[in-house]
């Protein structure tokens, strides 16, 4: 299940190079859950980066050495209706540097909430096409510190997306893609003052808005989903990290990353549902080199309505 | 669904960018006392008024001076939105606004050198700033001494324009010309020469000095703030000219000064030779544990020999006999063991609010460093002040002048001790903050927040209570980010507190009145 789980933006805006770790199913899917129908479980992931780009330059930092970040935490989606779909999720994070005397941090991070609408699904022959609209917000939950990248567990925004997500499916190949703008809201950081490309006395910060485009192609049937994924965070805006200088929120953070996703939804046992996936960073700007893995388990039931006993219904179903 | 597009429409407004920066807030200079009679104030480096003379102002009736005239009416006939937003920045105040710019630049220059693919650091060069490492690494030390010779030289070129403001006696534009509009306060003040005008030329060369690598963003600063003032209707270009003249010349005493005050030899490598090293072998010689540099790979300690730079409030000699502090607890000793465990339960309990102390005076790498955040508390509390711009000037070389000279003393301290931080000796012990490249006793922090609070305690006595509180956050931030012992903070702090009494006998006696 649940592709449909993953926010891209949420997860996502992780810090500085951490991002996006549980992005690898994302709401940039295609897939559906029935009317009246739950999908909730856990999400995790870990990545690595020995290296960042500092503005367009690869380096690595032996003051801090390799940096691991962790993210686990809650994640669900309800089938309002077929066509509607409402996700949410709530990682916690935490970031650790291997060398120097740096701290690592950790805390809860940002809720996410989203509403994916199927606006047009048109079948001809073994295609399938489909149109999604998507909506969404993320704010944190917590005070966490957003000034000590690249251990700073998020950026701090609350964030609005929007996306437009096209599907095309032949018998049971397919392929997805979307792209979406997101908003983000100043942050304040715990100091009065700071230097971006000129001095700023305020302890508020502007964040400039993001793009987020994703494209993955594969098989999916009832049991399994396989597919190759390329996504790309876009900020639109911000500045470059200057030389052996530390990260700050507002840098102009880009990441475009390739990887590897499956599921597995087991006939056997019914409503279980598995995820994981690879993930690489092949270019970036002001953001860490990572390889991430992630992995989730979810459980699918009615949450009401008069059938009986259990689910089941594979949400896959919906998009035949 | 409607009830959720409103949620989203709220939720976008409160996503409205509109950060609001302080110091654009910032009003027009309205000095309730115009300290016309500050000519006769004391100067820092005793200069005679009398040997600095401007050339004499042409006569009202010179038809140049007429045609100066015609150039500000037209001046102010050609003002665009820019120019007004141009004015009204620099009308809140020439001083505040130089310091502004060094505080950016500060900030801007305020990186440490990435090390050469041997290990080894590279040394800024001021022959060739722009070449990596760019010239100047803008470390607190070096912040300290370029917010003091700024400042100091500010004042002292304000005092002369004083003097001879009062000995000339020429009106301000608009006075001379009804179709001339004042478009600022009247500070009270002749205009010759132009007071603004020495506050950018002096500013200008101090400035150039310290920034070489910044010369064309300094020229293009100094143009704007003779633009206002040209459009304001105070001045004409004679009196611009001749405040630029006289800035120049003051800052050329302050440059000469600057060039022999032995920080040219702090950073302590001679031909490729760490002279530092000694500090580490006499640490080693009475058996305690030196400081290391936990970088990778180990980088030289920042500026070894900044402690025997020449102060500005006492002489050397005093420094060593009446201000170094006593020795730190032995890294062998009882108190050393219970501090090194304090430090380590700071590091590991960290509440939010003691995060955010850290943070806020954090200072560190790619910031205006403690100095500077020093002088934006100051520059904030004198804005509601009514001071005019000499009085302005004092009260920040007497802070600068503090910061300097805590900074020559806490450097002394760190290298005469050459204590290690908790985490050299506890790896256990992670930091909530960068670490800083040099030995921990005293805290730097505590030491110039101990000598600013005291001097702005009494600049400015109705905030004492609360300066003296920040210092002493300021010093705490230090402990709670786990990169100090408890007594590199108090000593620090009284230190500073010593260094900032010497700023305030001297203020006593300048002439200035409180």
């Amino acid at each position: 299940m649940h592709r449909h789980f993953k926010r891209p933006m949420l997860w996502a805006v992780m810090a500085f190079i951490s991002m996006g770790r549980l992005r690898a199913q994302t709401d940039a899917d295609a897939i559906m859950m029935g009317k009246s129908l739950f999908c909730g479980g856990v999400m995790s992931s870990v990545g690595y980066w020995n290296q960042y780009w500092e503005g367009a330059r690869l380096r690595n930092n032996e003051n801090i050495g390799q940096i691991r970040n962790l993210m686990v935490g809650p994640m669900g989606s309800f089938g309002v209706s077929k066509n509607l779909n409402l996700i949410f999720s709530l990682p916690f994070v935490q970031n650790r540097a291997s060398a120097g005397t740096l701290t690592s941090m950790s805390g809860i991070q940002d809720l996410s909430l989203l509403a994916k609408y199927r606006v047009l699904r048109k079948k001809s022959g073994s295609s399938t096409f489909s149109v999604f609209g998507i909506a969404g917000v993320s704010t944190p939950l917590t005070d966490y510190v957003k000034d000590l990248l690249p251990v700073s567990i998020g950026l701090g925004t609350r964030n609005l997306t929007l996306r437009g997500m096209l599907d095309y499916q032949w018998k049971n190949f397919f392929a997805t893609a979307s792209s979406s703008y997101i908003a983000r809201s100043e942050i304040r950081l715990d100091r009065t003052a700071y230097y971006t490309t000129r001095m700023v006395y305020s302890d508020r910060v502007d964040m400039p808005a993001a793009m987020y485009s994703n494209f993955r192609t594969g098989f999916r049937n009832k049991e399994i989903v396989a597919e190759v994924v390329v996504d790309q965070w876009t900020t639109l805006g911000g500045f470059d990290i200057t030389k052996n200088n530390m990260p700050f929120p507002s840098n102009r953070m880009n990441q475009t990353r390739v990887g590897l996703n499956g599921k597995y939804e087991p006939v056997k046992w019914k409503g279980l549902s598995l995820t994981s996936g690879i993930f690489h960073t092949v270019a970036g700007r002001n953001m860490g080199k990572a390889t991430s893995f992630q992995l989730g388990v979810f459980y699918i039931f009615k949450l009401y309505g008069k059938d009986k006993p259990t689910p089941m219904p594979n949400p896959q179903k919906e998009l035949r | 669904m409607k009830r959720s597009a409103y949620i989203l429409i709220i939720f976008m407004m409160s996503c409205s960018k509109d950060v609001v920066e302080r110091n654009l807030q910032f009003p027009m200079l309205e000095p309730t006392r115009s300290d016309s009679s500050a000519g006769n104030w004391k100067t820092i480096l005793n200069i005679n008024p009398d040997a600095q003379a401007p050339a004499v102002p042409l006569d009202p009736s010179d038809p140049n001076y007429k045609k100066e005239l015609d150039e500000v009416v037209a001046a102010q006939a050609a003002m665009k939105a820019a120019d007004n937003e141009n004015l009204k920045y620099w009308a809140a105040g020439g001083v505040l606004r130089w310091n502004e710019i060094m505080r950016e630049l500060v900030a801007k220059y305020n990186l440490p050198p990435l090390h050469n693919p041997d290990g080894t650091y590279p040394i800024p060069s001021a022959a060739n700033p722009l070449a990596y490492p760019y010239f100047p690494f803008a470390n607190p030390p070096y912040a300290a001494r370029a917010y003091a010779y700024l400042s100091t030289a500010q004042y002292d070129a304000l005092v002369v324009a004083h003097f001879w403001k009062s000995r000339w006696k020429r009106p301000n534009a608009y006075q001379v010309d009804s179709r001339i509009r004042r478009l600022v306060p009247d500070q009270g003040l002749r205009a010759y020469p132009s007071a603004d005008a020495v506050i950018y030329g002096v500013s200008g060369a101090v400035m150039k000095l310290l920034f070489p690598g910044e010369v064309g963003y300094i020229d293009d600063r100094m143009a704007a703030h003779r633009k206002a003032r040209l459009q304001s209707g105070m001045e004409t270009a004679s009196d611009l000219a001749a405040g630029e003249a006289m800035g120049n010349r003051i800052a050329q005493l302050f440059i000469q000064r600057a060039r022999t005050d032995n920080a040219g030899a702090a950073v302590g490598i001679v031909n490729g030779v760490n002279r530092w090293k000694e500090f580490e072998e006499a640490c080693i010689a009475i058996n305690e544990t030196p400081w290391m540099s936990q970088e990778t790979p180990k980088r030289p300690p920042m500026l070894p020999y900044f402690g025997r730079v020449k102060p500005f409030l006492f002489d050397s000699l005093t420094m060593v006999t009446s201000i170094r502090p006593g020795p730190p607890p032995s890294t062998r000793s009882a108190e050393f063991k219970k501090e090194l465990e304090e430090v380590k339960f700071y590091s590991q309990n960290p509440t939010r609010e003691r995060m955010r102390i850290v943070h806020y005076w954090a200072d560190g790498v790619g910031t205006y460093t403690p100095p500077g955040h020093w002088n934006a508390l100051a520059a904030e509390a004198f804005v509601d002040l009514g001071w005019s711009e000499v009085r302005w000037a004092r009260a920040l070389a007497l802070v600068n002048m503090s910061l300097m000279d805590a900074a020559i003393a806490c450097w002394d301290a760190k290298f005469t001790y050459y204590n290690p931080r908790p985490s050299q000796v506890d790896p256990e012990i992670k930091t909530l903050t960068g670490l800083p490249n040099f030995p921990g006793y005293i805290s730097g922090h505590s030491t110039f927040s101990g000598a600013a609070a005291e001097v702005l305690g009494y600049l400015v006595p109705s905030s004492k209570g609360k300066f003296q509180a920040k210092a002493e956050e300021a010093s705490l931030s230090r402990l709670y980010g786990a990169i100090h012992f408890k007594s590199d903070c108090t000593v620090g702090l009284s230190v500073g507190k010593k260094v900032g009494g010497y700023a305030v006998s001297r203020a006593m006696a300048d002439g200035a009145g409180q």
